[in-house]
């Protein structure tokens, strides 16, 4: 079925380019200045050159560039992605600690600002010059122009700390008590202000695009016929109209996820949030070679990721995209 | 003396322009009666969409609108009817079908859904009785493998595929009038032939009026019993297509038979010069002046055609001519 | 009664000049000649400000938290008692620097990978499009940290490290305009009579392909400011200037108390990046042929 081949395609095509990036950043890595012996001196206060040498050979760091590369693809495989000499626990324990926070962050940000942006962008497009509409103008132009971790601290001042509506910080609250749904609600609550943060930016381009597309979508000479049917306005604006203004957004979406991981970096930063960004930041002032490397990786498999799952909606929304038949 | 199905009285029709109005349609009045097929003929920007647009309540919106006069269809002034009045009317007793069957069609959507849809909007069909009737549509509009192209999306099927599946839309209520805006003018000349035919027996079989708007003088020939010539947003002659071809009595309709050679000669005779007719359509500005619009182009033109606008002249035989010098010609 | 109609005429337009024809229509959105003017006045601000504005912006003149206004400090003063107007103005020609140089490194990159791909078709554009891809797959911000962490935290390598990671956009656009225009009967005439390769890339399409790659050069400018503001804020900047970010990146933990420092850097950039956003929609509007018929 070609349906089932394309994904396959797909998926190979993202385990290359997963391969590319961690060629890159380690060849990126090998070429700073300094490595994991000076960090491994670091922790132990300082060491003379012998006992750099000798860390080094045990470390393999002696190696030619291409046996090492190949040793760190190879452990890769096995799902080994080095040890962290500054956190004194494996790389991939930590990364897996911190990667629900930030998925979680970036996943409902993203969804966040489709959901709202397509539906400020449908609704203005009826009415391209009322209030709405330029509201939605406003509204985008403040979230793109807007640096995120200022928007970020301005959600701060209001909602946290003038007005303590939310958590000031964190994700969680160690004092909650109780199962589930408290734990649940308290997450909840502190995910509030960081989500809209990383949505604000998105909003702005997603509900453009929605109106836009929207606008022309309902000048277009299918939903004329549509009108000509006889059909009520909600079938066709709703049936007829908005599924084809989807899929511009959608591909939209995709191609921005490399920037919402990159807003979710300050973002964590702004709000104390545990996920991979508070990690990236704290390990590259510690040059922290292995995790580093690690957080490049997993940040390049969320992208890709959400890509895959991208093109698997677009596949939904659009039949001519080779799902059907 | 059957009533007529549609009678058009003085109806006017404003476009707005970046500074002003202007009239597109201007004091147009026809009868349409049950079963006919009647044909408006015309050049591009001569204002014969808008009046189909007009009659089914689509004028584009801020742009377009009724300025005065009447549409009467069936004793109700559509004019005044609201609009939920007139999307009860739409795709079920007036139906439409357009010029680009490429895009006519929603690209997400199946191509049986578009059908079952309006049988569902319009007589309340369930899921599976509109399903099976599109599929019988298709049929009948002589798509072949009804059964399995109605999962088809439009992307599937060829140009003139496209178009049978608009008439098959268009059809499936049986509409009291079919209206076609140059339903032939983007498909292969051999495509044309089979969409003519198919609307001809189909008509025959339901007995639904059509008005057929096209530029091209043969379509008119092959389809239309009676036939409107346009210009300028006016009415110029009006009549049964074989009494004006025979006998064209206005200038401008003489011009446009002659730029068709098959109409007027067989295989036989020797060819006649092609005669152009110089200059061009005066632009939507100039629309609504008092004096024939056409005066600037004709070779019969006197003073009165630059002082006034010509008076409607019947000819006994149905055919009706705006031109100070009908008798003459 | 004359036998030859008279013909109406078309009134003949005189043809201007496209530069002229593209100021009309920006002059149109009022939008962007405001913001225009804005920005005038921002690039103004940062070449003569801290020319007439003399203080040094490291200095400390007063005491911390001073609230704008009072004492005598137009801006106040940070979390170490320094003057803030010193400081913003400062910022200002650092930011827009980088800003500037780094869009103008993304957009060499990018024209020259779109357009060797769009020309060349085939193989040269298949490496070149994985190669596309891979940057866009790149978290760009995270690999920008590790580059000027790692290497060297000065104003070039900043430069360097947002303009390498950013060109992505440009070349996809500088890509499909090659594409389109390369099917032109004017290129295959070029093509016909004999015009070499390099010529034609540079001298027949690029030109025409120029109006899409203007806007979003305008736009990398206004996100190139954004990510330089972002290195900075996270303290990833060379120490011995002043840049908006780096501002509020230090006064962050004293937002309770003193959230000016923090909210007056971070509207001088949200307004410098506004008006550059505007401005690109007005050149948009401009330079876009298909809104010409209005």
């Amino acid at each position: 079925m070609p349906a089932a081949r394309v994904t396959l395609i797909r998926i190979f095509y993202a385990l290359a380019l997963l391969l590319a990036v961690l060629v890159l950043n380690f060849s990126l890595m090998h070429l700073a200045p300094g490595d994991v012996a000076d960090t491994i001196s670091q922790s132990m206060g300082g060491a003379d050159a012998e006992v750099l040498e000798r860390i080094r050979i045990d470390y393999g760091l002696d190696q030619p560039f291409l046996v090492q590369l190949g040793r760190y693809i190879g452990n890769v495989l096995h799902f080994d992605l080095g040890y962290s000499f500054f956190y004194n626990q494996s790389v991939t324990s930590l990364i897996l600690e911190r990667l629900p926070a930030t998925l979680l962050l970036v996943i409902s940000a993203q969804v966040l600002a489709l959901v709202v942006g397509v539906v400020l962008g449908v609704v203005s497009a009826r009415r391209p010059n009322g209030m709405l509409s330029h509201f939605v103008t406003f509204l985008a132009l403040f979230g793109y122009s807007a640096p995120v971790f200022w928007t970020g601290i301005l959600l701060l001042i209001a909602f946290s700390l003038k007005i303590p509506l939310f958590p000031v910080a964190g994700m969680q609250d160690i004092t909650v008590t109780g199962g589930f749904f408290a734990h649940a609600w308290d997450i909840l609550r502190h995910l509030v202000l960081p989500m809209i943060t990383l949505a604000s930016i998105f909003l702005a381009l997603y509900s453009r695009l929605a109106r836009a597309t929207m606008m022309e979508v309902l000048g277009s000479d299918y939903v004329r016929t549509a009108k000509a049917k006889g059909l009520s306005q909600r079938d066709v604006v709703y049936k007829h109209a908005l599924k084809n203004a989807l899929s511009p957004v959608i591909t939209l979406a995709g191609l921005q996820f490399s920037a919402v991981v990159s807003g979710a970096v300050l973002v964590e930063t702004v709000f104390s949030w545990p996920g991979l960004g508070t990690l990236a930041f704290q390990s590259i002032i510690a040059r922290d070679t292995p995790t580093i490397l690690g957080i490049l990786f997993f940040s390049a498999l969320v992208v890709i990721v959400g890509n895959l799952l991208t093109d698997f909606a677009l596949r939904l929304v659009d039949p001519r995209l080779g799902g059907r038949r | 003396m059957t009533e007529p199905l549609l009678k058009v009285e003085n109806l006017r029709i404003e476009l707005k322009l970046r500074d002003g109005v202007a009239p597109v349609i201007d004091d147009l009045s026809f009868e349409l009666m049950p079963g006919e097929s009647l044909s408006f003929v015309g050049e591009s920007g001569c204002g014969k969409s808008m009046t189909a647009l007009a009659i089914m309540g689509l004028l584009p919106e801020g742009i377009g609108r009724i300025a005065s006069g009447k549409l009467i269809f069936d004793g109700e002034d559509l004019t005044t009817a609201s609009e939920a009045r007139l999307r009860q009317i739409r795709g079920n007793e007036i139906s439409m079908i357009f010029q680009e069957p490429m895009t006519s069609l929603n690209p997400v959507i199946t191509v049986g859904e578009q059908i079952a849809e309006v049988l569902r909007t319009h007589q309340g069909l369930s899921r599976k009785a509109a399903w099976d009737q599109a599929a019988e549509l298709l049929d009948a509009v002589r798509i072949p493998n009804p059964r399995s192209r109605v999962s088809d999306y439009p992307f599937q099927m060829s140009g003139g595929q496209r178009q049978r599946v608009m008439i098959a839309i268009a059809l499936a209520c049986k509409p009291k009038i079919l209206i076609a805006d140059e339903p032939t003018t983007a498909l292969d000349v051999t495509v044309q032939a089979q969409i003519f035919d198919l609307l001809r027996d189909l008509r025959a079989q339901t007995g639904t009026s059509i008005i057929m708007i096209t530029h091209d003088m043969g379509a008119v020939a092959e389809m239309a019993e009676r036939m409107i010539v346009m210009y300028a947003g006016r009415k110029a002659e009006i009549g049964p297509v074989d009494q004006i071809i025979d006998h064209a009595r206005h200038p401008y309709t003489q011009g446009l038979i002659s730029c068709v050679p098959h109409i007027m000669s067989d295989l036989t005779e020797t060819r006649e010069e092609l005669t152009e007719v110089p200059g061009i359509v005066p632009s939507l500005r100039e629309f609504g002046r008092d004096q024939c619009l056409f005066a600037s182009r004709c070779k019969y033109r006197s003073g009165e055609c630059l002082q006034h606008r010509p008076p409607a002249k019947g000819f006994g035989n149905g055919q009706i001519s705006d031109c100070w010098h009908a008798e003459a010609l | 009664m004359s036998d030859t109609p008279v013909i109406p005429e078309e009134p003949i337009q005189k043809a201007r000049h496209p530069f002229v024809e593209a100021w009309e229509m920006f002059r149109r959105n009022h939008a962007a000649v405001v913001a225009l003017a804005v920005l005038v006045l921002i690039i103004l601000g940062a070449i003569f400000g801290p020319i007439l504005y003399a203080t040094d912006p490291f200095e400390m003149v007063w005491a911390p938290f001073s609230p704008p206004g009072v004492d005598g400090y137009l801006l106040g003063t940070d979390y170490l008692g320094r003057d803030m107007m010193a400081m913003v103005l400062n910022g200002a020609r650092v930011s827009l620097l980088i800003g500037l140089a780094a869009a103008v490194v993304s957009v060499v990159i990018g024209v020259t990978v779109g357009a060797l791909a769009g020309f060349y078709r085939g193989l040269v554009e298949e490496v070149l499009m994985r190669i596309t891809e891979f940057f866009q797959v790149l978290p760009t911000l995270l690999f920008s940290m590790v580059v000027v962490a790692l290497f060297k935290t000065s104003l070039p390598m900043i430069t360097f490290a947002i303009g390498v990671v950013s060109w992505t956009a440009v070349a996809r656009i500088t890509r499909s305009e090659f594409l389109r225009i390369r099917e032109l009967e004017y290129v295959t005439a070029s093509r016909a009579s004999g015009v070499k390769n390099l010529r034609l890339m540079f001298k027949v399409i690029l030109p025409n392909a120029l109006p899409p790659i203007i806007v979003q050069s305008a736009l990398m400018v206004g996100s190139a400011i954004l990510f330089e503001a972002g290195l900075s804020f996270l303290g990833l900047t060379d120490p011995n200037i002043v840049s908006w970010g780096q501002i509020i990146g230090s006064n962050r933990q004293y937002i309770l108390d003193a959230s000016f420092t923090v909210t007056i850097p971070g509207l001088a950039i949200f307004v410098t990046v506004l008006a550059i956003s505007l401005v690109g929609d007005g050149l948009n509007d401009a330079l876009n042929p298909k809104l010409r018929q209005r």
